[in-house]
């Protein structure tokens, strides 16, 4: 048996005591004590599973489930002219953001329109935003924000002291709520989908990549342990990165490295809806290249795939359609429908039937309405 | 730590071989190749007669995360593939040394080269 895919999937960090020691996250020894497959994530030893990542997958779908995300880059920006710099940094307009606590989903784009990353912008006050960006890009990151932020005088500082938690699915809020004092109880029930506010020590936001409901929390490292193994104790199940993967795929939620990067841009990588033209006069870092590509006409676009015929898409598949070949960016198998879903970049004129190259066999798949799964529910046959 | 049966013979890219009692071979993955996979979700089992060296690409397993190509650990003719795979692939993780067999294989002479379980674990801690 020999892996030919994803080789950071296969691996056992406790039977690799000499390997190279990646990044851990202030639960590291938590994970291992529960028994998590550990395996390398961009640089971080991360757990993949407990035991099965389709049990945590339904978990998440059924009933509650909490994933480690402490690898991903928290910074809080700080400076009178925070707004205006987001304002240039992202394409999404962080003018939408008029009441604290409210979030946004956005790219970062270079000059020539490609996805630096994606990202979630907190608004807390007019002097104080806090961004949310990955693990994987995290260095290169801060260096072009630290550029673009020079010259309004924004000061950008990683929290490094912060861990986070996602708890997801349809009894998240509650178990969580359950954990936090009378006063804060009522303030996280409150929160409306896509905002957050600081709850005492926590920074609890109703966001997610699962396609359920559910809480983001950030908080001091040294409470991580403690409520991790409270929210086991109320039944919340530890869920691993192997789960997360496959329930933001069938919620059609882009991975950044997979589904877009820089060379790729928003518009063809199905990402319109979080870049903002509607203000004439914002420049927004990529603005310029993009509304040349809109002009000049774009040629792909970024589908949803459900496969009829046996088998498994993963990325890098060759997709055969009348309107020219295209590429599976995302595949895998859906636990919740039992068959495999996948994103693909197609041509523009691509219609409802294509092919897939699966080992050397063309498989037969259909082009449908994302999201495959939300809220528990599969919205396509 | 994985289960290793003393009674099987193995290959270092975690297939297992059991002889029966009428010569003919079982072939599966090892516990550590289910485990390191994680839920199986789809196998392509050989079909029978198809002629194979040691070390063919002879059937594919597939997680939530990924595909593996399964080797021949020896060289023969395949009998069969196990067809409850098909419905249930998940008989590979919960007993990849029983009912998740793979393929059935008439040998071409006495099995050669395979690993002892004593082998096989020392060849994990190794591979480690």
């Amino acid at each position: 048996m020999s892996p030919f895919l994803p080789a950071f999937f296969i691996g056992d960090a406790r039977s690799h005591p000499e390997k190279i020691l990646g990044r851990r996250t202030p639960l590291y020894d938590l994970h291992v004590s529960l028994g998590a497959r550990m395996v390398d994530f961009g640089g971080w030893d991360m757990p993949v599973n407990y035991g099965s990542q389709i049990e945590e997958h339904h978990a998440v779908r059924r009933d509650a489930g909490v994933f480690d995300v402490s690898h991903m880059c928290v910074i809080d920006a700080r400076g009178a002219r925070v707004r205006e710099f987001l304002s240039k940094l992202v394409a999404n307009d962080v003018a939408k953001l008029k009441s604290s606590g409210k979030a946004l989903y956005s790219c970062m784009l270079n000059e020539q329109g490609g996805v630096i990353d994606d990202l979630i912008i907190y608004f807390i006050d007019e002097s104080f935003f806090r961004i949310v960006v990955n693990a994987g890009t995290r260095d290169k990151d801060l260096a072009w924000m630290r550029k673009v932020a020079a010259p309004f005088g924004v000061k950008l500082t990683e929290r490094t002291d912060l861990a986070m938690l996602a708890v997801q699915g349809p009894n998240a809020r509650d178990r969580v709520a359950e954990l936090l004092p009378g006063e804060h109880r009522a303030a996280a029930l409150a929160l409306e989908v896509f905002a957050g506010g600081q709850l005492g020590h926590w920074f609890v936001a109703r966001t997610g990549y699962t396609g359920e409901d559910g809480f983001e929390i950030m908080l001091p490292a040294d409470e991580a342990a403690g409520v991790w193994r409270a929210l086991n104790a109320r039944g919340v199940k530890s869920a691993g990165l192997g789960a997360r993967d496959t329930l933001r795929l069938e919620a059609a939620m882009n991975l950044y490295g997979n589904d877009m990067d820089e060379n790729q841009n928003p518009l063809e990588s199905g990402l319109a809806w979080t870049v903002s033209f509607e203000d004439p006069g914002r420049d927004f870092i990529g603005r310029k290249a993009l509304e040349s590509l809109k002009s000049s006409g774009l040629g792909k676009k970024l589908v949803a795939l459900v496969l009829d015929d046996r088998g498994v898409l993963r990325g890098h598949q060759k997709v055969v359609a009348a309107a020219g070949d295209g590429e599976i960016t995302s595949g895998t198998f859906s636990p919740t429908m039992e068959k495999s879903i996948a994103l693909a970049r197609v041509p523009r004129d691509t219609g409802a039937t294509v092919q897939v190259d699966v080992r050397g066999k063309l498989l037969n798949a259909r082009v449908v309405k994302a999201p495959f799964v939300r809220k528990g529910q599969v919205l396509v046959s | 730590m994985s289960n290793i049966p003393a009674d099987l013979k193995y290959t270092k890219s975690h297939e297992w071989v059991r002889t029966l009692a009428n010569g003919n071979v079982e072939i599966g993955i090892t516990d550590h190749a289910q485990g390191a996979l994680g839920d199986l979700v789809f196998v392509e089992v050989p079909e029978a007669g198809k002629s194979l060296k040691a070390g063919d690409a002879f059937a594919v397993v597939e997680s939530v995360k990924a595909a593996s190509d399964v080797y021949a650990p020896i060289a023969g003719s395949v009998l069969e593939g196990n067809p409850s795979l098909t419905g249930s692939p998940e008989l590979i993780n919960s007993e990849p040394y029983g009912a998740g067999w793979i393929a059935r294989m008439k040998p071409n002479g006495a099995p050669a080269g395979l690993l002892s379980a004593a082998e096989y674990q020392a060849h994990l801690a190794a591979e480690g």
